[in-house]
């Protein structure tokens, strides 16, 4: 790899493994979060919908502060890791992947309530009168009548996480193969107009981030097509 | 306030026998009692049915059948509610019992099949029988699958097939999980007439070889007379009436949501084939009628409705008529009609009831009152199935 150093392919892989470890945790947390704004009736579906998807309008640098100020010593979530004898999140991979799942939460959970909305009533009734009891359906007709909302909800938090910038610099800081992931990298080799390395490792983002939504919406529209 | 102690009584009645179910089994039938309120509709019932054979649940819609359906399957829980089938406690909510839906020994048959799109056939079938204890298991795939003759379409995805097809997988799906209590809620009221001729046969299949009691939803009067043995008039979630098919069906006193298609259903046997003029002969409790030849073989049952407006009524006899059907019957009853220029007149033909729908004016001439023995003329006879 000529033009990408060691310090490159630390960030990109740093890249992968914090989208990786966001979309799974992400897509545990978020299921519950979808199946309940997707089935409550409660007064807190409205609330609870708007705060999840805060991420989509905020700018990252505020959410960001606020995880900071949170996880810092003096933060509540910093007080309690701390005398759980994990020190503070702040300026460590552990950090980055708690920031990244708020920061990415509404492009999972969205796509998870409407997928579990669009199955209706219906076929969790027919279960029910089949003798399958709540697990039973969720795990057997549930999930595979919504797989193509976790299709999209995985690569969707995935490719959210790996663009992230504003988020990362806030909570991550910059350290070499601990927090510095490809956009921040990117954003320093432009500082250091280091442009050949920072051409490289852009247009890597651009063709991933375009081959991600192709494979997305090539396989929407198929699935338009059948229906 | 008696009232309120009456109701309590009963239902702690049911959570008591919910404890000794096994006891109580032997008792058959099904009483179910619910009152739930939603915005703009009320449904308060009590109803007692035979634990065997065909009960409709009739009405138009929204008259509460479905909901009432529901409520059955514990899909839809009645602020208030007892249910009890075959001397087992499904609901109970004075003692707070509730058995889920999913815990209920009831097969249900949806109006749109609500087959599960992600599962071949096959594999839909198995979804419910799976569950099931293979013990307690009474329908056998063999049963069911040639019961509603889906034997070639068992590895076919549910898109594939057509709405009669999806419906009889749907039936065959609720039977294999061998219930206690199957119901069903207008299971052929999304198909055009065709399916539903195509279907209908496949039911009284299921009606004369499997010992399953069936609560099932209609609107339609020939479905209810051609299927129901026991019925029960819904309307604006109340109960009208209900009874065996053929004694409510010739009651008077029913709203006249239930009059204008007035009409009482005939049980008879094939008596006889006139090759000639390719007649057939149906005899049934007090005479028999004539009607174009049927293909059912002689001693075969068949059910037949007769319209009110298809009954005239004659002091004597016509001699020179081109109606063949005429009873002697004897006037029961004389009611107001849907409009004023009618009258509903209910007559007992040596132990078969008749309704004819006549006008006032005709009633005057004839001077028609209870006791009377009249002639009357049947023009025209629908047979069922």
């Amino acid at each position: 790899m000529g033009p990408l150093d060691h310090v490159d392919l630390a960030a990109i892989w740093l890249t992968l493994k914090l989208a990786s470890v966001t979309t799974v945790l992400l897509l545990l947390i978020g299921t519950p979060i979808a199946w309940w704004l997707a089935r409550t009736r409660s007064r807190l579906k409205g609330p609870i919908g708007a705060v999840v998807a805060l991420p989509l309008v905020l700018p990252p640098t505020v959410l960001g502060f606020y995880l900071l100020v949170a996880m810092g010593p003096n933060g509540f979530v910093g007080q309690m890791t701390q005398s759980m004898g994990l020190g503070t999140l702040p300026f460590t991979f552990a950090g980055l992947v708690v920031a990244s799942v708020f920061y990415s939460m509404p492009f999972v959970v969205q796509p998870l309530q409407n997928a579990f909305e669009a199955i209706g009533n219906r076929p969790m009734e027919a279960a029910a009168t089949l003798r399958a009891g709540p697990w039973d359906t969720f795990f057997n007709v549930v999930l595979p009548l919504s797989k193509p909302g976790f299709v999209t909800a995985g690569i969707l938090g995935f490719a959210h996480t790996v663009g992230e910038f504003g988020v990362v610099l806030m909570i991550g800081g910059n350290i070499p193969e601990k927090t510095r992931v490809v956009s921040v990298q990117i954003y320093d080799h432009v500082e250091a107009m280091e442009y050949t390395q920072a051409h490289w490792l852009s247009g890597g983002m651009l063709l991933f981030s375009f081959l991600v939504l192709l494979a997305l919406y090539s396989s929407r529209l198929k699935q338009n097509w059948r229906g | 306030m008696i009232g309120e102690a009456e109701i309590l009584l009963e239902m702690s009645e049911c959570a008591r026998t919910g404890v000794v179910t096994m006891n109580r089994a032997q008792e058959k039938g099904i009483h179910a009692r619910f009152q739930v309120r939603y915005p703009g509709f009320a449904l308060d019932v009590d109803l007692h049915l035979p634990g065997r054979g065909v009960t409709a649940l009739f009405g138009h819609s929204g008259s509460g059948k479905t909901t009432c359906l529901r409520c059955v399957a514990g899909l839809e829980q009645a602020g208030i509610g007892l249910l009890e089938v075959n001397g087992e406690c499904w609901q109970d909510s004075a003692a707070g019992v509730f058995v889920p839906t999913h815990k209920r020994p009831l097969g249900y048959v949806f109006q749109e099949a609500s087959l599960f799109p992600h599962l071949s056939v096959r594999r839909n079938l198995e979804f419910g029988m799976k569950r099931v204890a293979s013990s307690t298991r009474k329908v056998s795939w063999g049963q069911a699958v040639d019961l509603l003759g889906i034997g070639h379409l068992l590895e076919r995805m549910p898109d594939n097939l057509s709405g009669g097809e999806r419906q009889r997988v749907g039936m065959a799906r609720a039977l294999l999980t061998s219930p206690r209590l199957l119901l069903m809620d207008e299971p052929l009221a999304a198909l055009d007439l065709k399916r539903k001729q195509e279907i209908l046969p496949y039911l009284e299949r299921l009606h004369d070889e499997l010992d399953i009691p069936v609560l099932y939803v209609s609107h339609s009067p020939d479905e209810v007379a051609r299927l129901a043995d026991h019925v029960v008039l819904l309307d604006q979630g109340r109960v009208v009436a209900q009874g065996g098919l053929v004694e409510t069906l010739a009651r008077l006193d029913l709203p006249t949501a239930f009059t204008e298609d007035a009409g009482v259903v005939v049980e008879a046997v094939v008596g006889d084939h006139d090759d000639q003029y390719h007649l057939t002969r149906l005899d049934f409790e007090g005479g028999s009628v004539l009607v174009a030849r049927r293909p059912e073989a002689f001693g075969q049952r068949l059910r037949f409705r007769v319209h009110a407006r298809d009954v005239s009524l004659a002091r004597v006899p016509a001699e020179r008529s081109s109606i063949t059907n005429v009873l002697s019957a004897v006037v029961m009853e004389v009611v107001d009609a849907d409009t004023p220029a009618h009258v509903l007149v209910r007559l007992d033909a040596s132990g078969t009831p008749l309704l004819a729908r006549i006008t006032r004016r005709s009633a005057d001439q004839l001077a028609v009152s209870t006791g009377e023995r009249l002639w009357a003329q049947i023009k025209t006879v629908a047979l069922l199935g």
